[in-house]
């Protein structure tokens, strides 16, 4: 399910892995149009003869403040660099150096340059060529534009999905041996994000109502440089390439917060300088609320031009300012999520034949924090395990029996026609809904949080379940029903957002992306472990479990 | 140079006359009324004038007008985002990223190919037309049936063909060879350049500037080995050489792709090599 990075890397694993499987790639957009297209700065790997693995895996752990499970990073590390040269195989068009090598960069976190990339369009590259890639595999059925409203459980496995055809509004029942999620995160959760408006979250609620718990929810990675009003991101290589962060005093503000590293800083910390930079009154106003500046003026017209033109055409068309003569206005914005679906280091879950790769799966390698240009390397990493696996279980596995999964199916159109296509009560609009929940997320679970803005929340996250009750559609036809499609979002939407509220109100220590106001430090005796949210009848329960450390103990992350 | 007068009123299907639908279908309680107020202090107006058609309310297509407070720098998606959401939830349209990479939501605006996305309200304030995107089945609204398009892009092999040993690493290509075919890997199928071609218009089995735009990708890719079946596939009737030129393609490519010069080369690749 899903045809961004990982689903698309995970259909062509498995595909690759025997010729007997039939494979469909579910997606309720085109996948070319999935989330992917949009990551702009590149893919991390030690691919530089000054690199190493170690120093990979030791940048990515540091940055994640030791939360992540640390044998899945010595994976993921050593399988980076095979990934990014089979894109390479496939054809991706990454940038090179002159004499013909692969170029890499520098990014946030990260001590060497190791970013590869394909000018300031990577995931647009990347997805492409993955997009292309799987035309190649008939075995690969796509069944585009089809969106999926529940998982089918059969004897403790899920056998299989059901999903509408948004042609006609009908449930499908795609019965399956393996099921893998790679529906990417939930950042439409929050008003302001760089995500698409597709980032709803699917694939975590349906496994969540399934009982597979979503771990780590409560960190949100913030995202320093978004463009204020529409969150278009400016990608963190303008301050690879040598880009400033300035206050409204002309000055390079992050010499007070992280002098050692300033704009190559890891994410979390650099967008908590400039929430405090705003609330000390450093920062400039707009229509669109505070912001400081991005200047990359200094690297030249040609520069951007080669290495940065997205980020002049986007700041151009966007906010009606040439980067190459003025800076540019960023704020911190929501951009993505660490947490997930709880996954073993080669994407299993618990619940037998459902497994998650990518943003939707917690893994996990980025813990607290996830430094920049990791996320697309996790997807080919995370998506050929998966669908490896997932392939070899599948040519061993029972196949479903016919008549339950038929019964699921027809409940499941039953319900759909109960609770919104018919339903003949109700007053609230979707996007009333919706626009409430977005607000109530960034006032109670922004960059800067405390047990009183959270427990706000997670009330404020109730009493619009309880609005969600009350819906009603003002299309009640079957061709292509957009607004039944945003209704079952916003169902799975309120589910996750209450795992993060619920998370990050349990866990009283501030580590990476969650800063608790109330508790500033991090504190290993009580939270060096995930949190793991289980779906309940009082909502989300939270449990803990264990973090994998094999060789690098804990210790104050300093930079 | 575009030459307007290769943009017809055109091929959509049903009748060409239509009438502006003052109540538009029934609509459920709850709905926001056809007119917002007026705007507040630093918002504009903006009228849009939609050609709906959904076969459930009525067989033909209409023209259905909302007018709505919007920021001068909000996009014509958020724009029609308003509508969807606050006044006629039955509004069809497709999006995803809203900025412009993604390829959803190209349409037909003020009668030109463009992504709403990329169209600010204060650039078509007060009013602006939209329409469905030219020479696709309507599905509804504004959401055209893509497969067509699709099926075009997949006829030219649309990815790298290689059969050589691999070395240990990438393969080396140089700046230069990488720079031969970079504008056309910027094509985000989109369908703004196929569907604004009065070729594609008059004959559904030209395959389009997009699909030519995708092969010439690869024909000039340093790396790629099968030109050949590429060209060959392009050079058939429903290939290249229905191509005339007209350069709607490249005015409508919202990535800003010189299309008509990639034809042109592809055009040269066959006649060079094969004539």
């Amino acid at each position: 399910m899903g045809g961004g990075a990982a689903g698309l890397r995970a259909a062509i694993a498995a595909a690759e892995a025997s010729d007997g499987l039939d494979i469909a790639l579910v997606s309720k957009v085109y996948p070319m149009r999935s989330h992917t297209v949009s990551a702009e700065g590149g893919a991390g790997a030690a691919l530089g003869p000054d690199d190493s693995l170690d120093l990979h895996a030791f940048d990515t752990i540091r940055g994640s403040d030791y939360l992540a499970d640390q044998h899945a990073v010595e994976a993921f590390v050593a399988e980076g660099p095979g990934e990014i040269v089979q894109t390479e195989r496939w054809g991706c068009p990454w940038s090179r150096e002159p004499d013909g090598r692969l170029a890499v960069r520098a990014f946030g976190g990260m001590s060497v340059n190791r970013t590869a990339f394909a000018a300031d369009k990577t995931g647009f590259h990347l997805l492409h060529t993955l997009f292309q890639t799987s035309l190649k595999y008939e075995r690969i059925v796509r069944l585009d534009e089809f969106f999926v409203t529940s998982l089918l459980l059969e004897d403790g496995r899920c056998v299989g999905v059901a999903a509408i055809d948004m042609r006609d509004s009908e449930v499908r029942c795609i019965t399956a041996k393996a099921v893998i999620l790679c529906t990417g995160g939930i950042g439409r959760v929050f008003s302001f994000t760089t995500n698409a408006a597709i980032n709803t979250g699917d694939g975590m609620a349906l496994a969540y109502r399934a009982g597979v718990p979503l771990k780590d929810m409560e960190f949100v990675q913030y995202h320093p440089t978004g463009l204020p009003g529409t969150g278009i991101l400016m990608t963190e290589a303008s301050q690879g390439e040598g880009g400033y962060l300035v206050n409204n005093e002309g000055r390079r503000f992050l010499e007070d917060y992280i002098p050692s590293k300033m704009e190559l800083g890891p994410r979390d910390i650099l967008s908590r300088a400039i929430i405090e930079e705003i609330e000390k009154g450093h920062a400039f106003e707009g229509p669109y609320g505070h912001y400081v500046h991005l200047d990359i003026r200094h690297l030249g017209e040609k520069t951007i031009d080669k290495r940065l033109p997205f980020v002049r055409e986007l700041a151009t068309k966007f906010v009606g300012i040439d980067p190459v003569h003025e800076p540019i206005p960023v704020r911190p914005v929501v951009h993505y999520m660490m947490g997930g679906i709880d996954t073993d280091e080669v994407g299993r879950t618990r619940l037998p034949g459902l497994y998650a790769a990518g943003e939707a799966a917690c893994v996990s390698i980025n813990g607290a924090n996830r430094l920049g240009s990791n996320s697309l390397t996790e997807c080919l990493v995370f998506g050929r395990r998966v669908g490896r696996l997932a392939a070899q279980d599948a040519l061993v596995a029972a196949a479903p029996s016919e008549n339950p999964v038929v019964r699921l199916a027809e409940a499941e159109q039953e319900r759909l026609v109960a609770s919104y296509l018919e339903k003949e009560t109700g007053t609230e609009r979707v996007a009333a809904v919706r626009r409430d929940l977005q607000a109530a997320m960034e006032r109670g679970a922004g960059v800067f949080r405390t047990e009183e803005s959270l427990k706000q929340a997670v009330e404020e996250v109730g009493e619009l379940r309880e609005r969600y009750a009350d819906l009603s559609l003002d299309d009640r036809e079957r061709a292509f029903n957009t607004e039944l499609v945003a209704a079952l979002e916003l169902g799975n939407m309120l589910d996750v957002a209450e795992t993060i509220v619920r998370s990050g109100l349990d866990r009283r220590e501030s580590r990476g992306s969650h800063t608790r106001r109330d508790y500033p430090d991090r504190d290993d005796d009580r939270f060096l472990a995930h949190s793991l949210a289980f779906a309940s009848a009082e909502g989300p329960r939270i449990e803990y479990g264990d973090v994998t450390i094999t060789r690098w103990p804990p210790e104050e992350r300093k930079y | 140079m575009a030459h307007p007068d290769l943009w017809p009123e055109t091929p959509h299907e049903g009748p060409e006359d239509l009438e502006l639908w003052e109540e538009g279908p029934p609509r459920e309680p709850g709905a926001g009324p056809r007119a917002e107020g007026p705007p507040a202090a630093g918002e504009v107006r903006l009228t849009l004038k939609i050609r709906r058609y959904n076969p459930a309310v009525r067989p033909d297509a209409w023209w259905d007008e909302f007018a709505v407070n919007m920021h001068p720098t909000d996009r014509l998606l958020d724009a029609l985002h308003e509508v969807k959401w606050f006044h006629d939830g039955t509004l069809a349209l497709r999006r995803s990223c809203a900025h412009g990479v993604c390829g959803s939501d190209a349409m037909l605006i003020d009668g030109r190919n463009a992504l709403a996305c990329k169209v600010l309200v204060k650039d078509v304030a007060p009013k602006v037309t939209v329409e469905p995107i030219r020479g696709l089945r309507v599905i509804k609204d504004l959401v055209v049936d893509m497969e067509p398009f699709f099926e075009g892009y997949k006829r030219v092999l649309p990815f790298l063909i290689n059969d050589e040993d691999p070395p240990d690493r990438e393969r080396l290509q140089t700046p230069q060879e990488r720079e031969r075919y970079d504008d056309t890997t910027k094509c985000i199928l989109c369908a703004a350049c196929t569907t604004s071609c009065p070729i594609f218009w008059g004959d559904g089995e030209y395959i389009g500037p997009a699909a030519i735009v995708n092969a010439h990708r690869f024909v000039f890719d340093s790396r790629d080995r099968g030109a050949r079946d590429r060209l060959d596939i392009l050079a058939d009737r429903t290939g290249v050489f229905r191509c005339r030129t007209t350069f709607n393609c490249t005015e409508a490519c919202p990535r800003g792709i010189k299309v008509t010069k990639a034809i042109q080369e592809v055009k040269r690749a066959i006649m060079f090599d094969r004539l």
